[in-house]
C-alpha cells in the first residue's frame, strides 16, 4: 500500500505519480489522504489499480478514469467520474451533481444520494445509487444503465436516447419522451448483475424500468411539416 | 463563478472564533472569486444604538472629525471607529435618520454599507485575504455572518458591486449567479420607493426581498416569494438581526453545501470552505435542495 498524504505533497504531483503507473505495476493499492475537498483527486488514470481516498473530494474526482478502481470514503463533490470510459468509482458517501456525466464505460456506485443531473448525457457507463438521486438526471442520455435504489428527482429522462432507467422508489416526474416501459427478464438479469456487482441487496423484482418512447429523438414522417 | 461562505452560531462559546473561522472560509473560496470580496458580521447587539457602517476612497479626509460634527449636529454623543476605507458609526437610535441626512450633505463621497443594531459589512475590491486582513475580520466576535468572494459578471468591478448587499436595516444578501430580469424588477422597486444604489443585479435580489418584507413578510416567505419572481440563476445567503437563510433556484446549478451541528450551521460553495470548522468530522453535511427556503433563527 502506497500513501500519498495531499497535506504534504500537491495534486499534481498525485496524478503524475498515478499516471505513472503501467498495466504492470507492483504498486497496485493507493491510499490518498487529507483529502480535504480537493478538486481533479485521481483524475486520467489509465492501469489497473486501486485508489482508496480518505475523506470528501471537490470537482471532478475519478474523472475520464480507465482501468482503475476509486473509492472515495465520503461525499463527492460535482462531476464525479465525469466522461468515465472504465473501471470503477464508488462514492461510501453521497455525490453532487452530475455524476457519472457523458460517461462511457465503467460502473459509477454511490451508496449514499446523487443530487441532480445525474448521468446527464451518459454513453455507456453503469451508474448505481442506493439512495434517491436529483432532477434532471439521466438527461439525453444515450446508453447505459441508470439504477436507483431510492426515489428519482423532477424530470428523469427528459430527452433520453436509449439509456435504460431502473428505479426502485417513486418517480416525481417524467421527463419529455421518458416512458415506463415493461420489465422483462433480460432486464432483471443486468439489473440482478449490477446490484450485485455495487453491493445492494436490493431486489431487482422490486424495480420499474423507464426508457425512450424514440418520439422525440427519430424522424417521424407525420411531423414532417413541424421540421 | 463567486464563493460564498456562512456561519450561524448555535453554541455562544463559540462567538468569539467567528471572525477567524469566515476569514478561513473566505480565503479558502478565493479561486471561485478574486476581483473582490465582502463579509457582514453580526455582533454586539445594541437595541438603543444604530451602527452605521460607512466607506470612503478618501477616508483620511472624509472620517476625519466626522464623529465630532455629527454629535455637534445632533446635540448627541457619535462614536466612530475607523477600519481602513470603512468605518462604523455608532448613533443614538432615535437620531440614526437624520443622522444619514447629515451625513448625505456633509460628506457626500461616503456610502452607506449598512445599517442596524447588529450588522456591520466590509467590503473591498482585491483578494479575500487581503480585504480580510484590511478590515481585521479575524479578530471579530458575532453570532453569525456570511461571506462572498466576487467573479464579477453582471456589473464591474467596484468596491460598490462587491457582495454582500444591505438594503434594509440588518439585511443583507450574497449571491451566486446571475439574475436576468433585474432591470425590469429595479424599475419596479423603485416606483415602490425602495432605495437601489448600483447597476449590480444582486442588489435587486436583496432590494426585492427588502421590499418583500416591509410589506410584512417574514424572511423565510420573502425568500419563498423570490423563487416566484426572480429570473435567472441563483444560490443566495441572507442574514438578518437574528436569522440566517439559504436558497436556491429550481435549476440549482450553482453548488451548495451545509453543514450543521450542536455548535453552527455552515454554508460553503464547496466543502474545502468547511473543513477547518471544529469537529466538521461529525458534522451532518448535506447539499441544499434546489427551490426549498433553509431558515434558522436566534
Amino acid at each position: 500500500m502506497q500513501t500519498f498524504d495531499l497535506e504534504t505533497h500537491s495534486l499534481r504531483e498525485l496524478n503524475a505519480t498515478l499516471h505513472e503507473q503501467k498495466d504492470n505495476t507492483n504498486q497496485t493499492s493507493w491510499e490518498v489522504i487529507n483529502a480535504r475537498g480537493s478538486h481533479a483527486i485521481a483524475v486520467g488514470l489509465d492501469a489497473p489499480i486501486e485508489v482508496t481516498i480518505k475523506g470528501s473530494t471537490g470537482y471532478y474526482c475519478g474523472g475520464m478514469n480507465k482501468q482503475a478502481t476509486i473509492n472515495v470514503h465520503g461525499s463527492a463533490g460535482p462531476g464525479v467520474a465525469e466522461n468515465m470510459m472504465s473501471g470503477t468509482v464508488i462514492i461510501e458517501g453521497d455525490a453532487s451533481q452530475y455524476a457519472g456525466a457523458t460517461g462511457h464505460g465503467g460502473l459509477l456506485v454511490i451508496k449514499g444520494n446523487a443530487s441532480s443531473r445525474c448521468g446527464i448525457s451518459m454513453k455507456g457507463i453503469d451508474i448505481v445509487v442506493h439512495g434517491n438521486i436529483g432532477h434532471m438526471s439521466a438527461f439525453m442520455a444515450q446508453s447505459g444503465n441508470l439504477v436507483v435504489c431510492g426515489d428519482a428527482g423532477d424530470a428523469l429522462g427528459d430527452s433520453l436516447y436509449e439509456a435504460r432507467l431502473f428505479v426502485r422508489g417513486s418517480v416525481k416526474s417524467l421527463g419529455a419522451d421518458c416512458i415506463e416501459k415493461e420489465m422483462r427478464p433480460e432486464h432483471i438479469e443486468v439489473l440482478r448483475d449490477l446490484l450485485t456487482r455495487s453491493g445492494s441487496d436490493a431486489k431487482p423484482e422490486e424495480f420499474k424500468r423507464y426508457g425512450s418512447a424514440r418520439q422525440l429523438y427519430n424522424f417521424n414522417v407525420d411531423n414532417a411539416a413541424a421540421y | 463563478m463567486c464563493g460564498i461562505v456562512g456561519l450561524f452560531i448555535k453554541d455562544k462559546s463559540l462567538e468569539s472564533e467567528l471572525g477567524s473561522l469566515l476569514t478561513d472560509m473566505l480565503v479558502t473560496m478565493t479561486d471561485r472569486g478574486p476581483d473582490s470580496a465582502g463579509i457582514a458580521v453580526y455582533g454586539n447587539n445594541t437595541d438603543q444604538h444604530v451602527k452605521l457602517t460607512i466607506q470612503s476612497d478618501n477616508p483620511s479626509e472624509d472620517f476625519a472629525n466626522l464623529d465630532a460634527e455629527l454629535s455637534e449636529t445632533l446635540n448627541t454623543s457619535v462614536l466612530i471607529r475607523h477600519k481602513d476605507t470603512h468605518a462604523v458609526l455608532e448613533i443614538p437610535a432615535d437620531k440614526a435618520i437624520k443622522a444619514r441626512q447629515i451625513l448625505n450633505n456633509i460628506r457626500p463621497n461616503v456610502c452607506v454599507m449598512s445599517a442596524g443594531a447588529s450588522i456591520e459589512i466590509y467590503k473591498e475590491v482585491g483578494l479575500p485575504k487581503d480585504v480580510a486582513n484590511r478590515f481585521e475580520i479575524s479578530g471579530m466576535s458575532g453570532s453569525h455572518g456570511i461571506g462572498h468572494t466576487r467573479m464579477a459578471t453582471e456589473s464591474a468591478v467596484t468596491t460598490m458591486g462587491a457582495h454582500p448587499f444591505s438594503t434594509g436595516a440588518d439585511q443583507c444578501l450574497v449571491h451566486n449567479g446571475s439574475l436576468s430580469n433585474h432591470n425590469s424588477l429595479r424599475r419596479k422597486l423603485v416606483r415602490e420607493g425602495i432605495h437601489v444604489e448600483t447597476l449590480n443585479d444582486t442588489e435587486v435580489g436583496a432590494a426585492y426581498l427588502t421590499w418583500k418584507m416591509k410589506q410584512g413578510s417574514s424572511l423565510g416567505e420573502a425568500l419563498k416569494s423570490s423563487l416566484e419572481d426572480l429570473d435567472g440563476f441563483f444560490t443566495f445567503v441572507v442574514g438578518t438581526k437574528d436569522g440566517f437563510g439559504v436558497v436556491r433556484d429550481p435549476i440549482a446549478c450553482k453548488p451548495a453545501v451545509m453543514a450543521e451541528t450542536d455548535q453552527y450551521v455552515a454554508f460553503g460553495s464547496e466543502y474545502r470552505a468547511l473543513v477547518n470548522l471544529p469537529k466538521i468530522g461529525n458534522a451532518r453535511v448535506w447539499e441544499p435542495e434546489p427551490a426549498t427556503v433553509y431558515f434558522w433563527n436566534h
